[in-house]
């Protein structure tokens, strides 16, 4: 029945890797719509995804996490940098410079899991059809039997029934409905899964029926989540690495338990002290209060892009992005200030 | 006011409220009581469908009808049952003793006004001070809930409010009338978790503050009724399942459903990556609702009497109700 499973992921292998990417978003404004500016919402971001592990990727609204996840697939275009996936079909690639119907062969091994389960999916499709359209993109060969069969062991797979493949999306709850796109995700046998907020919108019963879920099926089918989310306790519980942005640059990464238990940059210990806890004798004496609210993207700090809400900003902060530093076990920090005590 | 101490703030008895839906009668909220204290933050959970936002709305009289309508029961404030009052008794009441906060603060404030206009219109509305002597008090009021240059930010539209400002604006109007209960709604749920963290410290500083105050804050999150309530009503299909003490709830839950709820919950002290421990199944449609116990489909202790007899809301320990045949005299 357990799966826990914490084998040692920084032995396995890099499957996708964000090298200094950018996503900037040019900002028109007067009556000849002339570029006044841009929003910096993913500003040089590089890390790693390991195969078959969970990456939790968190920050508040704004802070770039979903812009980076759709960078992935080429629902954003990246402004610069390079997005290098070890794809089965064509090698080790950079998904940047590439066209849209270059990327197709390549989509069915990275597929997505939106937020809402009500506008994700055509109202007007049949569960069936819903599931079964990436499979006739992505596999055209594959005949109408064959394909009917698929369905249903997905269906099956995320805990529904085959029979409801004739139903209609408003015919399931939001749970079930999250059950269908994560099927749908499935349909092509990804290697990597980018989960956009897969629970938040769901009761509070039925996100740990979809947390065990996902987890059951990478187990299964040895996925790659990156789990993009704000809900700081889910993300705890099911990454094995977490990665925190704010502002469009990465401030931390490591694995989930070291970050979690022991924060250094100054931002995610005000993070994870914000969460509240299911715990009333818990008082939480030791909460950070951050003073005002995110800049905004258009006019972001020089420097570090936290220093203006930062407790312990210096003035050289204001001078340079502070590199990512590594702090050991599997952990690095964007913060020369805490790092140097 | 010749009023007794003793007595609650506000008392919910057997409140029904139904909505008529394609011909069929849908019991939002069916029979439910409860009481907020002088004082008190009170936190009513549920999960979507519950009926816990139709219970606030009821108790501000909200309801649109049709569909809807309250059709039994009692709600009294200070003594008076509100569901007597005329239309315009009950105007006095609203914003004057009874304030509303919303989830989502944009939809809440007019955006063709400035915030300084809406507060000043408020709280002239409501006093019947002067226009300078309002607009003194709408600054303070800014002021207070943590919004810096509050004097200029007056005259700042909706649209240039931040979120979780926003937010703060909506909370500066509601207590600008110094109400005696004030209904928070899912108040953060649209929020960041900073900022989460900064309107909750502000909300319950602000209750303390205040002296008589009382707080109803309705919410599907249980870390934040833990941080902020002193009582809290669990609700279910319509029906409140268990009344307790904020502690005793986390750390003995009566009710299966409050159990599996708790239990559900990712917690930072639980082992990570193991599987969650889950409520099976799926929250009944509200036009079908067993006839029995409502959760009695998904509940791990049900027997073959849930199923044919909805159990009674009892005191099983003293300030603690819940509404299970366990905890009868025969046990289960």
């Amino acid at each position: 029945m357990e799966t826990t499973m914490d084998t040692d992921k920084t032995l396995s292998k890099t499957l996708l890797e964000f090298q200094e990417l950018k996503v900037h978003f040019p900002i028109h404004a007067g009556v000849f719509l002339r570029r006044v500016g841009e929003v910096k919402a993913v500003d040089g971001v590089s890390f790693a995804l390991r195969e078959g592990e969970t990456l939790g990727l968190v920050g508040e609204s704004g802070c770039g996490k979903t812009t980076t996840g759709k960078a992935i697939i080429r629902l954003v275009e990246p402004t610069g940098g390079k997005i290098l996936f070890d794809s089965e079909k064509m090698g080790k690639v950079d998904l940047c410079p590439m066209t849209r119907s270059e990327l197709r062969p390549i989509r069915s091994e990275i597929q997505m899991i939106f937020q809402d389960p009500y506008s994700s999916l055509n109202p007007r499709w049949s569960v069936g059809d819903i599931v079964a359209e990436p499979l006739k993109v992505h596999e055209p060969g594959m005949g109408h039997k064959e394909r009917e069969e698929r369905v249903a062991w997905l269906l099956e797979k995320v805990g529904l029934t085959g029979e409801q493949a004739h139903r209609y999306p408003h015919e399931f709850s939001g749970g079930q409905r999250q059950r269908v796109g994560i099927a749908r995700a499935l349909a092509t046998r990804p290697r990597l899964v980018i989960a956009d907020e897969p629970v938040s919108a769901l009761d509070v019963s039925i996100q740990a029926q979809v947390i065990n879920l996902m987890q059951d099926l990478q187990e299964e089918f040895g996925l790659t989540y990156l789990f993009i989310a704000h809900d700081l306790s889910v993300v705890e519980h099911i990454s094995h690495r977490i990665a925190v942005m704010y502002l469009g640059n990465l401030m931390e990464i490591g694995p989930a338990e070291v970050l979690y238990r022991n924060p250094i940059h100054p931002y995610t210990k005000a993070l994870i002290s914000a969460v509240p806890l299911p715990d009333p004798r818990k008082t939480r004496p030791d909460r950070i209060q951050l003073q005002g609210e995110p800049p905004s993207p258009l006019n972001k700090p020089s420097g570090c892009a936290f220093r203006t809400r930062c407790p312990y900003a210096e003035p050289s902060c204001a001078e340079e992005r502070p590199p990512l530093l590594d702090a050991g076990s599997d952990h690095q920090v964007a913060c020369p200030i805490m790092m140097r005590e | 006011m010749d009023m007794d101490d003793q007595r609650p703030l506000l008392e919910v008895r057997d409140l029904r409220t139904y909505f008529q839906v394609e011909g069929q009668t849908a019991k939002a909220v069916d029979g439910v009581s409860f009481d907020i204290r002088e004082n008190e933050v009170f936190g009513l959970v549920g999960e979507s469908g519950s009926g816990k936002s139709v219970t606030s709305l009821s108790i501000l009289r909200l309801i649109p009808n049709p569909p809807g309508e309250i059709v039994g029961g009692s709600i009294h404030f200070r003594g008076t049952n509100l569901l007597d009052l005329s239309w315009d008794e009950m105007r006095k009441i609203r914003g004057n003793r009874i304030s509303m906060i919303f989830q989502e603060p944009m939809t809440a404030l007019n955006p063709v006004f400035t915030i300084g206009f809406q507060l000043v219109e408020t709280i002239r509305l409501h006093t019947g001070c002067g226009k300078e002597e309002a607009r003194e008090k709408a600054a303070e009021m800014l002021s207070l809930v943590g919004i810096p240059d509050a004097r200029k930010r007056l005259d700042d539209y909706p649209h240039q409010f931040s979120g979780g400002m926003r937010q703060r604006a909506m909370i500066a109007m509601a207590l600008s009338l110094q109400p005696n209960l004030l209904i928070a709604d899912e108040p953060t749920t649209a929020l960041d978790v900073t900022i989460q963290a900064q309107i909750l410290d502000l909300m319950v500083g602000l209750q303390k503050e205040t002296d008589g105050a009382s707080m109803l804050l309705i919410t599907h999150d249980l870390a934040v009724v833990a941080e902020t309530c002193q009582r809290v009503a669990v609700m279910y299909g319509g029906k409140i399942q268990e009344i307790s003490p904020v502690i005793p709830l986390f750390e003995e839950p009566l009710h299966p459903y409050t159990k599996g709820l708790l239990l559900s919950l990712p917690h930072p002290d639980r082992e990570r990556r193991k599987r969650l421990p889950t409520i099976p199944g799926i929250v009944p449609s509200i036009l079908h609702m067993p006839p029995g116990c409502k959760f009695a489909e998904r509940c791990p202790d049900r027997w073959e009497r849930c199923d044919r007899e909805e159990p009674e809301l009892r005191e099983i320990q003293p300030g603690r109700f819940c509404r299970c045949h366990l905890h009868d005299e025969e046990g289960a």
